[in-house]
């Protein structure tokens, strides 16, 4: 609850030049429910569960790798007027 | 209770960090000059925690966690390299396979737990499922409608909210009969059905301009179904990380819907498109002063201070890198451009920011409404490109207006109104705009990318003064 509080005061600052980032982020940590994918498809208590996490895993590694990889991309456009770049 | 091995404890350890790593991944995000180091804080959170994961005593085999790991990655490396103006619809992409994974995970926990299945436990799983499976539809839904794929008109129906709710309904009836007997076995695929056909029917009354409301909507109950994962699975860092996503989508969805004059209920309730305006009896065509590009670039070339105001209709144009081109050769004579940016243009929250910055437009020039509206009265020229709507002063002035309240760029107090359009039709919802027809506007008719592109011609062409 404690860490729901901050996240929330902490997203609250997030400006809204980078909602989008913003929402790429947060949909890549989300898919860290790959971990309770990733016990299910080890653990081999039935079938049912194996291929279900099996396919689990390749949904939330597809949000993890695709959303690190397109927030990284969007934010290293955002330059400053400032900052002169060759 | 057996007592924590080693690997336990490197566990436990691993999953705090990774916490911690996220929550302050998404602290630096709140600036572009720190933003890069909380990507970086969130894939080593990530990797610490499939690390940790892959260290639990219960995995006895590994072959196919890997082979869904590099099947991942795969489809994965791809989603990450699409055009800029393709991120909504790939980011819906993504609330749909969040959503998959987390209806998939629940369904498995149901049938290697039924029929004994705690009652505190069956509601959130419950919960996990519905959301999940609604998730996924309504975002293939949106995906679809904004790829182009499905048709983006709303479809509408009379009954359409009864229809819609009591299927809901239906689904948490059938979700709390689930968890008053878990042994009732056979509802369980109820509770995964209904909420994808509900997923289905959510989007369809749905048109292009309410997307950025729908996207963030998706994304927080994501987010929510993650976070009661995390419950069902007892990990304190998945329902950390389902409570951020859940928390950052509602943020968002709430300021969406501000922008839009909605009401929070009336969003939550997936009740959009359903304001329907008519358009008030046609008025005679009154006169509006129209320009030519070089007209609209010697009172540029005059102007101290510009604002440009970009809508979806410059995206669509695919316009933005001559605008850079207009900032440039404007800067260039040491006139000050600002762009003003409403909370609602573009596709999803933020969506114009990021096509600008591809665009190179320094990001520190790129300003939200309510940082702009200040300036407008010392403004010299607004230049609007493909927006109308968010600049409509009817929706300050008359309260007949539909868009009545409805926070908007008050580009209509600077001393010169430039409107580039296709042609005099009205914006999506609607409603004429009594901005184009004010003495000081000037009307530019043409191709959002043809037209700034024959004013940069005129301003660096005729430039010798």
């Amino acid at each position: 609850m404690l860490a729901a509080f901050i996240g929330f005061e902490v997203i609250r600052r997030v400006s809204p030049l980078l909602h989008t980032p913003l929402m790429s982020l947060t949909n890549a940590l989300d898919a860290i429910a790959v971990v309770g994918a990733i016990i299910l498809a080890g653990e081999h208590k039935s079938t049912l569960a194996t291929i279900l996490g099996t396919i689990a895993i390749v949904s939330a590694t597809s949000n993890i790798v695709g959303g690190f990889i397109i927030t990284d991309r969007m934010l290293r456009m955002f330059k400053s007027s400032g900052a002169k770049k060759a | 209770m057996n007592p924590m091995g080693a690997s336990d404890i490197v566990i436990e350890v691993a999953y705090i960090i990774a916490t911690a790593l996220f929550i302050l991944s998404l602290k630096w995000l709140s600036s572009p000059v720190t933003a890069r180091r909380g990507v970086f804080a969130g894939e080593a959170g990530m990797v610490l925690a499939i690390v940790g994961t892959l260290l639990n005593r219960g995995i006895v085999d590994y072959k196919w966690i890997a082979i869904a790991l590099v099947l991942g990655t795969v489809i994965g490396i791809p989603l990450g390299r699409v055009h800029m103006t393709a991120v909504p619809q790939r980011t819906a992409l993504s609330h749909a396979f969040g959503a998959l994974c987390v209806t998939l995970v629940g369904t498995a926990e149901f049938y290697l737990r039924a029929p004994n299945v705690p009652k505190f436990l069956m509601a959130v799983l419950s919960m996990e499922v519905i959301l999940g499976s609604l998730t996924l539809t309504g975002s293939l839904m949106a995906a679809g409608k904004l790829q182009e794929i499905l048709p983006q008109r709303p479809i509408t129906y009379k009954g359409q909210n009864l229809v819609n709710l009591s299927l809901l309904g239906i689904a948490i009836i059938v979700a709390i009969m689930l968890v008053l007997d878990p042994s009732r076995m056979y509802l369980y695929p109820l509770i995964v059905v209904i909420p994808l056909v509900f997923g289905v029917m959510m989007i369809i009354p749905i048109g292009g301009a309410d997307m950025p409301t729908v996207i963030s909507l998706l994304n927080s109950y994501a987010g929510l179904s993650a976070a009661a994962m995390g419950f069902v699975l007892d990990s304190k860092l998945l329902i950390v990380a389902g409570a951020l996503d859940g928390a950052s989508g509602l943020i968002l969805s709430v300021n969406m819907s501000k922008a839009m004059n909605r009401s929070f209920t009336n969003v939550l309730f997936g009740a959009f498109g359903q304001e329907q305006t008519a358009v008030a009896g046609k008025e005679e065509a009154k006169p509006v002063r129209s320009a030519t590009a070089e007209e609209a670039a010697a009172i540029l070339a005059a102007a101290n201070k510009v604002v440009i105001i970009p809508g979806y209709g410059m995206a669509v144009a695919q316009a933005q890198h001559k605008v850079r081109e207009l900032y440039d050769s404007l800067t260039k004579r040491g006139v000050d451009v600002k762009f003003g940016i409403h909370p609602v243009a573009g596709r999803m929250p933020g969506h114009m920011n990021v096509l600008l910055a591809e665009a190179d437009i320094p990001y520190d020039k790129l300003l939200d409404m309510d940082e702009i509206n200040g300036d407008f009265p010392q403004t010299d020229v607004a230049l609007i490109i493909g927006a109308n709507d968010v600049t409509n002063p009817a929706a300050r002035t008359d309260t007949s207006s539909p868009i009545y309240g409805m926070p908007i760029l008050d580009c209509d107090k600077a001393r010169t109104v430039m409107v580039i359009k296709r042609s005099m039709g009205a914006g999506f919802a609607g409603i004429e705009n009594p901005l184009y027809y004010l003495d000081r506007t000037l009307m530019l008719f043409g191709d959002a990318k043809g037209f700034v592109g024959n004013i940069v011609r005129e301003l660096s062409g005729g430039g010798h003064s």
